[in-house]
């Protein structure tokens, strides 16, 4: 007999293109909070969705008590005690809460004693919850605890939480921790897929760490430190810069003076009087939980939806309010928007077509309409050499590459072309830690060199270690800078979640 | 329990074997209809796909019917590349043998070799006019182009027929429906002796060629390449969607004008009701068995052409209506949509018992 509650025996999956598990093999406690740390498309996902019967394996067994269990259905796993919370919300937003639960539950049961049911579980736990509101109007954070009740009603024995963090505010995730201790108190086991060191550390009891589809290793969370972890994970030491003032002049490059813009949509946060400078050689940091008004910022800034803004921005003493995509990048401003795959890079495209994206103004990549592909290649190619791009060749579409690789490509392509100013929106989103210091070594660098560069971003660490500057966005509101160097961690929280004065 | 789970990655030469399967799958039920209808269904085949091409007049009329074909079907690339869905071409070519038409009516006493170029670019005009109707709703009001294309469509079949009983009618015609007859010069040049064959291939020939240079060589071609995979990469870019839209309807517009003026100028020689059978819809088709390449819009044009001559002959031989044609077309759609499905998915079965 084994003692463990879960035992993941030489687990093998393929998919097409990628061995996502390579056998495989760990085991659960009960009771504890076991953390599953890796990079993106380490393996993580893959081997949750097979233990919630999302996905088959190709070989390999589960034990659950002992007993082999082969879930073909994310219903059959929750029936034998599986629960599971997804990274990505799975609720209807003109629903209320209550009606939002009662639709998950298999049983049937009356909405009374449902509601009875929930207010219990809120209660001892203590998940604030509006069982009548529409999920429309709750935060991120509430929308997870509706999650949590949801999969909590049904009883699990073991609890998966997929990024469970990914959307909350630092304080937000200070609660989530102590309703899972709760839950593991009460013997039930959690599994906890994450790649935020500092939470395996703080919150975490036991920890599997995965990388490129194998197990590195499983061992106990006490005694480990971020750095040990991170070169488990890694296979190798990442050294993190440190943020150098010197290169920053005087004169201000861009200003943005009481923007504002009022959407008449919902699910868009309206912009309210939003003014920053950015010196020259200034990385400026925009720090915030997501859906607070970065996206709506971020396209006022590049120019790709200016109807009906009020307020001014200025670059290089000249108002560029009104100026196109085009145009602004005519100035030499570049940007990178978030999303990889249809916004910054055509997934269908190749790279080198994918550079002309947004280098076909003054690169000589077109006489009179026709494309000079000898020029576009060669430039490709250097982007590829210089940025560390790992593909076959500048012909490769870019749906071929991963997403660290494209992310380095599309932010090379920009930096390659020294732009005065560079906007990016989420850097290092979804890429591995690799790609990730790497990334953001090359824009201090750009920095170094007398560019300015705006970074919106969700991820506090990336900020801190690249900024100069970070202001925080709340509901469509700006913070006053921070300065990097000196930044009051507790006080930054607070302003994410909201207390901006 | 079948279900239709993605393939992941879908294969480059799959994407083009996809076609010609539906042709043989398409041959394969053809057989099976006729032999259903009591017939031979080897016969059969025969007589609808090789006794129609077994002589060089045979061969000669397959071109005349693919000319306009493959010449709609190209400039329709323009418009589906972009995500744009222009199915008015048989308006606009209707458009374009008016305008042409109007022409060569016009100036039918006359002899000039200045004539049938004045023709052929008033029909490109015409038929782009007609095109930039449905673009400019919907870069102003966001109107859906299916349905004003194919509206307009059946506008301008009434003016065409309002023209050739009213103001067009052939004075010596009897008061048929019809106009007089263009002159000399307003005819397109035939080929060669003895066959129908005439000058619109070459034409034809020419704009496929330039239109795969715009494609794959041009900073435009890469523009709609760009806004039809991912119109937010081209908000991106900072490329003029407005612009994208009216140029990609106005050159599918101009080619199927100057597809309706080949028509008029050249086997026909006048103006009627009927100057087209259904050419405008059917190179949606051939555009799309074609896969939106210059290349296979050739062959494809080919396939349904020969259709339309293997109804005709089918009709005669086997007194099988004419319309069989169509059923064939339809098939052949289908059975491509069909095998594009298992291009990128896959069935699986899932046995009941794990």
């Amino acid at each position: 007999m084994n003692p463990y509650l879960i035992t993941i025996d030489k687990i093998f999956k393929r998919y097409p293109d990628v061995v996502a598990n390579n056998n495989v093999s760990f085991n659960i406690r009960k009771g504890k909070i076991h953390a599953l740390l890796g990079e993106n498309g380490a393996g993580k996902s893959t081997i949750v969705k097979i233990l919630y019967g999302l996905v088959t394996p190709d070989s390999g067994s589960i034990l659950l008590n002992n007993l082999v269990i082969k879930f073909k259905t994310p219903s059959e796993a929750r029936s034998n005690g599986i629960g599971m919370v997804f990274q990505h919300f799975s609720l209807f937003e003109s629903l209320t809460v209550s009606e939002n639960l009662i639709l998950g539950l298999e049983e049937k049961i009356s909405f009374k004693k449902l509601k009875d049911k929930a207010i219990e579980i809120s209660k001892k736990y203590d998940l604030l919850l509006d069982l009548d509101s529409p999920i429309s109007n709750l935060s991120a954070g509430e929308k997870q605890s509706v999650e949590i009740v949801r999969a909590l009603l049904q009883e699990p024995k073991i609890l998966i939480m997929d990024e469970p963090t990914s959307v909350l505010t630092p304080n937000e995730s200070e609660d989530l921790f102590l309703i899972l201790k709760k839950l593991t108190d009460e013997g039930k086991t959690i599994l906890y897929i994450t790649h935020k060191l500092d939470e395996v550390i703080k919150n975490c009891d036991e920890v599997t760490i995965m990388r490129n589809g194998n197990v590195i290793t499983t061992c106990s969370a006490e005694g480990e430190t971020k750095e040990t972890l991170a070169i488990k994970m890694l296979g190798y030491r990442v050294n993190s810069p440190i943020t150098d003032y010197n290169s920053i002049n005087e004169e201000v490059l861009f200003q943005a003076i009481n923007l504002s813009k009022s959407f008449k949509d919902p699910f868009s946060t309206d912009l309210k009087n939003i003014s920053f400078n950015v010196r020259q050689g200034e990385i400026f940091g925009i720090a915030g939980v997501a859906g607070n008004g970065q996206k709506e910022l971020m396209e006022l800034l590049t120019g790709e939806n200016i109807t009906s803004i009020q307020g001014k921005i200025i670059f290089e003493n000249e108002e560029i309010t009104k100026l196109s995509t085009k145009n602004r990048r005519r100035l030499s401003i570049g940007f990178v928007p978030e999303d990889r795959l249809g916004h910054s890079a055509v997934p269908e495209l190749s790279l080198s077509e994918n550079i002309l994206l947004s280098q076909f103004l003054g690169n000589d990549f077109s006489k009179m309409g026709i494309l000079d592909f000898k020029k576009i290649d060669s430039y490709t190619k250097d982007v590829i050499k210089k940025f560390n791009v790992k593909t076959p060749s500048e012909k490769v579409f870019a749906k071929n590459l991963s997403g660290g690789n494209l992310q380095k490509f599309v932010i090379g392509r920009e930096v390659n072309s020294k732009p005065k100013l560079l906007i990016i929106f989420q850097p290092t989103w979804g890429v591995d830690t690799g790609a990730e210091s790497f990334i953001r070594q090359s824009l201090i660098k750009l920095s170094k060199e007398g560019s300015s560069l705006i970074v919106i971003s969700q991820d506090l660490d990336e900020l801190i270690e690249i900024t100069h500057h970070i202001s925080v966005i709340s509901n469509g509101i700006l913070s006053k800078p921070l300065e990097t160097k000196n930044l009051d961690i507790k006080k930054l929280g607070m302003m994410m979640g909201g207390s901006i004065d | 329990m079948i279900s239709i789970v993605p393939r992941g990655s879908s294969s480059q030469s799959m994407f083009i074997l996809a076609p010609i399967f539906a042709i043989f799958l398409t041959l394969f039920s053809g057989a099976i209809i006729f032999a259903f209808m009591g017939y031979n269904p080897f016969e059969a085949l025969k007589i609808f796909f090789i006794s129609p091409i077994s002589n060089a007049y045979g061969i000669s009329e397959l071109f005349i019917k693919a000319t306009p074909l493959a010449l709609i079907a190209v400039g329709l690339s323009f418009c589906f590349k972009n995500n744009i869905y222009n199915i008015g071409a048989e308006g606009q070519l209707t458009m374009g043998a008016i305008f042409g038409g109007g022409v060569g009516i016009f100036f039918h006493d006359v002899s000039s070799f200045l004539i049938l170029p004045m023709m052929i670019i008033a029909g490109g005009i015409g038929g782009a006019l007609w095109a930039s109707i449905p673009a400019l709703l919907k870069i102003k009001f966001n109107t859906n182009e299916i349905l004003t294309s194919l509206m307009l469509t059946y506008i301008s079949l009434l003016i065409l027929d309002y023209l050739v009983v009213g103001p067009w009618r052939d004075p010596d015609g009897f008061n048929f429906p019809k106009t007089r007859s263009f002159g000399e010069s307003g005819r397109m040049p035939i080929l060669f002796d003895g066959l129908r064959i005439h000058f619109g291939l070459i034409i034809t020939l020419i704009l496929l060629a330039l239109s795969w240079f715009v494609y794959s060589k041009t900073m435009f071609g890469y523009q709609l390449k760009v806004s039809g995979y991912s119109p937010k990469a081209a908000r991106f870019a900072g490329f003029n969607k407005n612009f994208l839209i009216f140029s990609a309807f106005a050159i599918s517009g101009a080619f199927a004008g100057i597809a309706g003026i080949g028509e008029v100028s050249g086997p026909i020689g006048l103006l009627y009701r009927d100057i087209s059978p259904n050419y405008g819809f059917t190179a949606i088709i051939v555009c799309f068995l074609g896969r939106l390449h210059p290349l296979g819009i050739i062959f494809a044009s080919l396939i349904i052409a020969l259709t339309y001559l293997g109804a005709e002959d089918a009709q005669l031989f086997l007194q099988i209506p004419a319309s069989v044609g169509f059923v064939f077309q339809g098939l052949v759609l289908f059975f491509l949509l069909g095998t594009d499905l298992l291009v990128n998915f896959k069935l699986r079965l899932n046995s009941l018992n794990g």
